[in-house]
């Protein structure tokens, strides 16, 4: 198993005709994810990447008609809320969010109606997911991952590959990781993610990456240390010398009045007993000192 | 994007917000033509403030009374010479000075956690809320903006009982807590605040009469909404703004300038951070946090190192590029055509790994850069470079 996405994945794209969208689904169509359709409003009836993938007009037709049961999103900030909430109509069941730059209160009430139906949105802003020799969804180089048991959780792009490469490179594979995304309104945070890490029979360790901003990474540490008292785990926090009062690219990533800190995050999850790496090739020692076997 | 105090009333006001008036003086020649103009319409004091994008303006000396033209001229004089923790001031505002009765706070911002607008009350206005919080956090107050509905009336009722309001000030209370939730919205604010919202007292031909005014105003705008609020671009005050930001988001790079001596070039926020970080761990002092986005092209590489090497304290440069979106050759190939036509000799260590790292590495060692493989290798290599050139200290 592997929680989000695996081998029952059934991939809607949205968005799949544009740049972004065709250049990344190709990606996932080459390391195996189970793209049943995509989605361009106008396309209906075309096909997609070389006639592999069949464009549907609506998030609902392409269910109705495939069974797809995962959309990802690659549609402009200004017509992403509207693509989630089309998802969440056709009845998909977990929604990735890929697309930067939505305004923040935009996502409000795009977040009530998800939550309201039952649905799971991940993101926006984020790089997606992957479950490693399964399924990957969204914009992580499939290169990285090696399969195996230690779930991944993080704020941001970029340092989750560096962080998963650590790993592989030490031989420690990856049952999911997941990037959350960087924006302050997001569909799921990190205690969701270890909530359905705990849940993973094929979970056995997790990695934790946060960074500074918001008191998402407290509230994980505080539910860790009650609930994965015998899992292992390592974290790293980014932004350690940040200057307060400056916004480090994430919309979500600023220390203000004095809170939000890397040193507030470092203390509260090794309270929980959770060591934090100075740096993300430390990760794979810590968490073979924490107790994994990978 | 932080706006001036000014500005922000102005957004106020046009929610239909009780705000005094004011005027901006540039001047002290000004200031005192807009002090005349006040008191000859009836008040006895001028007060006079500093128009800065910081906190704590009025601890600085930048807020002052004044009680006559002459005297509000020789007060702005002083407080425009100021500089206010670092930021030289530039204008200020002068307006009526109130009779002040009472003082709350109240302000309404984006919570993430509970991800809601919560707009939040004390009965302890005037005084920086984040104090407020620390000493004695059950002063202040909250209520959750319903997600779909917005802010109830009965949720503001509930605010204004909570820090003392009733009776005649009650409904305009309610006016003005929903009055802030709108300015939110129609602006797309993260942050309204009004500290202090005041019961002022007027002389009017009834005798005096006590009402409820927007004292201040704080306002950020959410900068991922700007495309959608053109008219709003105008409010960035460019006074307080270094060149090097209007260039950096010119090419939709993030860029903050910092003290140290070693110049970041990154793809990705949270590695740029990192990047940072690892430079501190190795000795050095990161001189700036720098995210080219993802999918930089040749042209985003040469814009962000004419930015490093702008700052004269640069001695050193790092390149760390996680390729995913980002292909390495790319960049390689935009690094070697800054190389070439930068005006000054800054030593470069580069690490491209990911996505086409090798073609990369292959273009990068024939043209002789200083790679490595890691980023901890990196950081150390940049930080005994910085040190080289500085002939000891990086």
């Amino acid at each position: 198993m592997s929680i989000l996405i695996g081998r029952e994945t059934r991939l809607v794209v949205q968005g799949i005709t544009g740049r972004e969208g065709e250049f990344h689904s190709r990606q996932m169509l080459e390391y195996g994810t189970n793209i049943v359709a995509g989605m361009t409003p106008g396309k209906g009836g075309l096909s997609a990447l070389d006639n592999r993938v069949p464009v549907f007009d609506t998030v609902a037709d392409a269910v109705r008609q495939t069974g797809a049961n995962t959309s990802c999103i690659f549609v402009p900030a200004s017509g992403a809320p509207d693509a989630i909430l089309e998802a969440v109509g056709a009845g998909i069941a977990t929604i990735f969010c890929i697309t930067e730059g939505i305004p923040a209160l935009d996502m409000l009430p795009v977040v009530e109606v998800v939550r309201a139906a039952g649905a799971r949105l991940i993101g926006p802003n984020c790089p997606g997911a992957t479950s490693p020799g399964r399924a990957k969804v969204g914009i992580i180089p499939g290169s990285i991952h090696q399969e195996g048991h230690v779930g991944v959780v993080s704020r941001s792009g970029t340092l989750t590959y560096e962080a998963v490469q650590a790993m592989t490179d030490a031989g420690i594979g990856q049952s999911t990781c997941v990037g959350i995304g960087g924006d302050p309104i997001i569909g799921t945070t990190f205690l969701d993610i270890l909530q359905l890490f705990a849940a993973d029979p094929e979970t056995e360790a997790i990695v934790l990456i946060g960074e500074i901003g918001g008191a998402a990474e407290e509230e994980a540490a505080a539910w860790a240390a009650e609930h994965l008292r015998d899992v292992p785990m390592a974290a790293f926090i980014a932004g350690r010398t940040a200057p307060e009062g400056k916004r480090m690219g994430h919309a979500g990533a600023i220390i203000s009045g004095g809170r939000g800190t890397a040193a507030d995050k470092v203390t509260a999850l090794e309270a929980a007993g959770i060591r934090v790496a100075g740096s993300p090739t430390e990760l794979p020692a810590l968490l073979r000192a924490a107790g994994h076997r990978g | 994007m932080k706006i001036q105090e000014a500005d922000a009333k102005s957004l106020l006001a046009a929610q239909g917000l009780p705000v005094p008036p004011w005027a901006v003086a540039r001047n002290a020649v000004d200031a005192r033509a807009a002090a005349e103009r006040f008191l000859g319409a009836g008040a006895g004091r001028v007060v006079i403030k500093a128009q800065v994008l910081v906190g704590g303006r009025g601890k600085a000396g930048g807020v002052k009374l004044a009680g006559s033209p002459a005297e509000a001229e020789e007060v702005a004089g002083r407080i425009l010479g100021m500089q206010i923790k670092g930021i030289p001031v530039r204008k200020v505002l002068v307006g009526p000075a109130a009779v002040i009765v009472k003082e709350f706070y109240l302000g309404a911002i984006l919570d993430r956690a509970s991800r809601r607008i919560v707009l939040m009350a004390s009965a302890e206005g005037g005084v920086e809320i984040e104090e407020v919080a620390k000493a004695t956090p059950e002063a202040i107050h909250r209520v959750a903006a319903h997600p779909l509905l917005g802010l109830l009336d009965w949720q503001a009722r509930e605010l204004a009982f909570a820090v003392g309001l009733a009776g005649p000030h009650l409904r305009d209370f309610v006016k003005i807590a929903r009055g802030i939730v709108s300015t939110m919205r129609a602006y797309d604010a993260d942050l309204v605040e009004v500290n202090p919202l005041a019961i002022i007292r007027e002389s009017g031909p009834e005798g005096h009469v006590e009402r409820l005014a927007c004292l201040d105003a704080k306002v950020t705008l959410d900068d991922s909404a700007l495309p959608r609020h053109p008219d709003l671009e105008k409010l960035r005050d460019l006074d307080e703004e270094d060149p090097a930001d209007a260039e950096a988001r010119h090419y939709d790079i993030s860029f903050i300038h910092l003290d140290g001596s070693i110049g970041c070039m990154v793809n990705g926020a949270g590695l740029a951070m990192t990047t940072m970080d690892l430079v501190n761990r190795a000795g050095g002092a990161p001189a700036n946090f720098l995210d080219i986005g993802g999918g930089a092209k040749a042209d985003r590489v040469s814009a962000a190192m004419r930015l490093i090497l702008a700052d004269p304290k640069v001695r050193a440069i790092l390149v760390n590029i996680f390729g995913g979106i980002t292909r390495g050759d790319e960049v390689a190939r935009g690094l070697i055509d800054a190389r070439a036509r930068q005006e000054r000799e800054v030593p470069m260590v580069v690490r491209i790994v990911g996505t086409n790292a090798e073609e990369a590495a292959r273009l990068l060692r024939e043209a002789a850069f200083e790679t490595a493989a890691t980023l901890d290798e990196a950081a150390a290599k940049a930080v005994a470079a910085a040190r080289q050139a500085t002939g000891g200290a990086a």
